[in-house]
């Protein structure tokens, strides 16, 4: 069996090309924010005046005059509670009715037409009808952003389940696993890279949305900030405000992609081998 | 033991055209014997052993061992695929534990490390299948058809895409499980000299779907695979399929 003894180290040769030590490589990533920020100190007040482009310096006061009064984490509060809540909404409705589209042909057949033609409403379009009927407070915004969640994880969901491989299904029957063994063992672990892809869809779109639904009128959150940047002529607050949303944005990614490769881990792909080596 | 009776098959394909994959095919297969079944692509040999392990249900005849008949998948008949269809997230130890989930834990745990020392992947339990080699991955297939101690092994071309290094080594080794557990063995090959070198008998099949010819292989085993007798039987079943 001198087979046997030659584990097959198909990771380390991938990973051969990326074998960077890690801090520098997490360095890597911030080298264009970097020069980004110098650009931005050289435009401004020399080459684009300060009252359109104010410098770094000048929106890191801005920030940090806010966070001294308390009103920082507020806004970011509101604004991350409102994604969180609308990402859950929209998560849990698409992962009900994608399971079933996927499961089901009947079910498919029936409900996937609607989805289609529903996705293709661009979503800001239901913000006026959303505030007719639920008002301009909580609930009309986080409505808004669950609309934006649902519609890639849906499809991500429904589409990963219909591209399970037939033969791994197969093996199911032929060892008698009962219908629900087959949607835990098999059907769930199968889809499961598709669904990862499609929350992170969302939760980018979840970010989106929340910018959309708290400019069409808020008292607090990022998108408040921004207006009231706008409105009392102070453009270091737009700016912060944007900054922060990057931030925010990227942070809340990266926690999925890396409960991503947690999951992911048995995955042979170019990918998963590069990343076993971060 | 296994006896299949005027087995015929029909699939309606998209357009309601209805292909016939078997038509009425007759075999009796004895307790701990090995059987290959050879024959052009499409003649329904892989169809014949979908039906025997309870995949498929025939148009008309019937599958009975030892006198009762096939309704459905069970553990009596293990079946290993051409590819070896390894769950990718489970361990070697986890896909094989598959097929005994209805059994108690610690005698799923006594089985398993059983049947991987008999196809020595003892080492591999916890290894990922993408870890493995192609020949690793086709034995642990094997493991995880064989746990369940079936009377019947069903193999539908389980070597094809392995070397032919790799492969001659799987068939010593899987006549070595044979010859511990004498289960009775039926595969699909297109490998003329597989067939010759493993089987106690050869059924070469036409399109569509029916028996054209039997040939016992009379050789005591092992079998050198360069042996005149071998060569002779080759030559015989290749020109026999030519036929077809």
């Amino acid at each position: 069996m001198s087979e046997s003894t030659t584990i097959v180290r198909r990771r380390r040769f991938v990973g051969a090309f990326g074998s960077v030590p890690r801090a520098l490589r997490a360095g890597r990533g911030l080298l264009l924010p970097l020069a980004l920020l110098v650009l931005w100190r050289l435009l401004s007040g020399e080459i684009v005046p300060a009252h359109l482009l104010p410098s770094p310096g000048a929106v890191l006061e801005e920030l940090v005059e806010l966070a001294r009064r308390g009103e920082l984490l507020g806004h970011l509060g509101a604004s991350a509670g409102r994604v969180a809540l609308g990402f859950a909404l929209g998560v849990l409705a698409a992962t009900l009715l994608g399971a079933l589209a996927g499961a089901s042909r009947l079910a498919r057949e029936l409900l996937d037409p609607t989805v289609q033609a529903l996705k293709a409403v661009p979503s800001l379009a239901w913000v006026p009808l959303f505030i007719l009927w639920f008002g301009i407070f909580e609930t009309s915004k986080v409505l808004l952003i669950a609309v934006g969640v649902f519609f890639p994880v849906y499809l991500n969901l429904m589409t990963g389940i219909l591209s399970v491989d037939r033969k791994l299904v197969e093996v199911g029957r032929i060892n008698r696993l009962s219908r629900l063994a087959i949607i835990r063992r098999i059907l769930v672990p199968a889809t499961l890279p598709s669904y990862l892809v499609g929350l992170r869809a969302g939760l980018a779109l979840g970010w989106m949305f929340v910018i959309a639904a708290e400019l069409m009128g808020a008292s607090e959150g990022l998108g408040f900030l921004m207006v009231d940047g706008q409105m009392t002529g102070r453009p270091a607050i737009i700016i912060g405000a944007l900054v922060l949303f990057a931030v925010a944005g990227k942070l809340s990614d990266a926690l999925l992609e890396r409960l991503s490769r947690r999951l992911l881990r048995w995955q042979d792909s170019f990918g998963a081998a590069e990343a076993g080596h971060a | 033991m296994l006896e299949l009776a005027a087995i015929a098959k029909q699939f309606d394909d998209r357009a309601g055209v209805s292909h016939r994959a078997l038509d009425g095919v007759s075999l009796s297969v004895g307790e701990h014997e090995i059987v290959a079944l050879v024959g052009t692509s499409g003649c329904g040999k892989s169809t014949l052993l979908r039906i025997v392990a309870g995949l498929e249900a025939p148009s008309r005849g019937r599958v009975t061992i030892r006198g009762r008949p096939v309704t459905g998948p069970s553990p009596e008949v293990g079946m290993v695929f051409q590819e070896p269809r390894l769950m990718p997230w489970l361990s070697v130890r986890e896909n094989v534990r598959l097929a005994l989930l209805d059994l108690p834990r610690d005698e799923q745990e006594r089985r398993i490390d059983a049947v991987l020392a008999q196809v020595g992947l003892s080492r591999f339990a916890d290894a990922l299948p993408r870890q493995l080699s192609g020949g690793m991955a086709q034995r642990a297939a094997i493991a995880r058809a064989l746990v369940r101690r079936p009377s019947v092994l069903l193999l539908d071309e389980p070597f094809s895409a392995l070397d032919s290094f790799t492969r001659m080594k799987l068939q010593d080794h899987l006549l070595d499980l044979w010859a511990g557990a004498r289960f009775t063995l039926i595969f699909v090959t297109h490998d003329v000299e597989e067939a010759v070198i493993l089987a106690d008998r050869v059924v070469v099949m036409r399109h569509p779907g029916r028996v054209q010819r039997e040939l016992p292989v009379a050789l005591p085993r092992p079998r050198r695979r360069s042996g005149a007798e071998v060569q002779a039987l080759k030559e015989e079943i290749v020109r026999e399929l030519d036929l077809t």
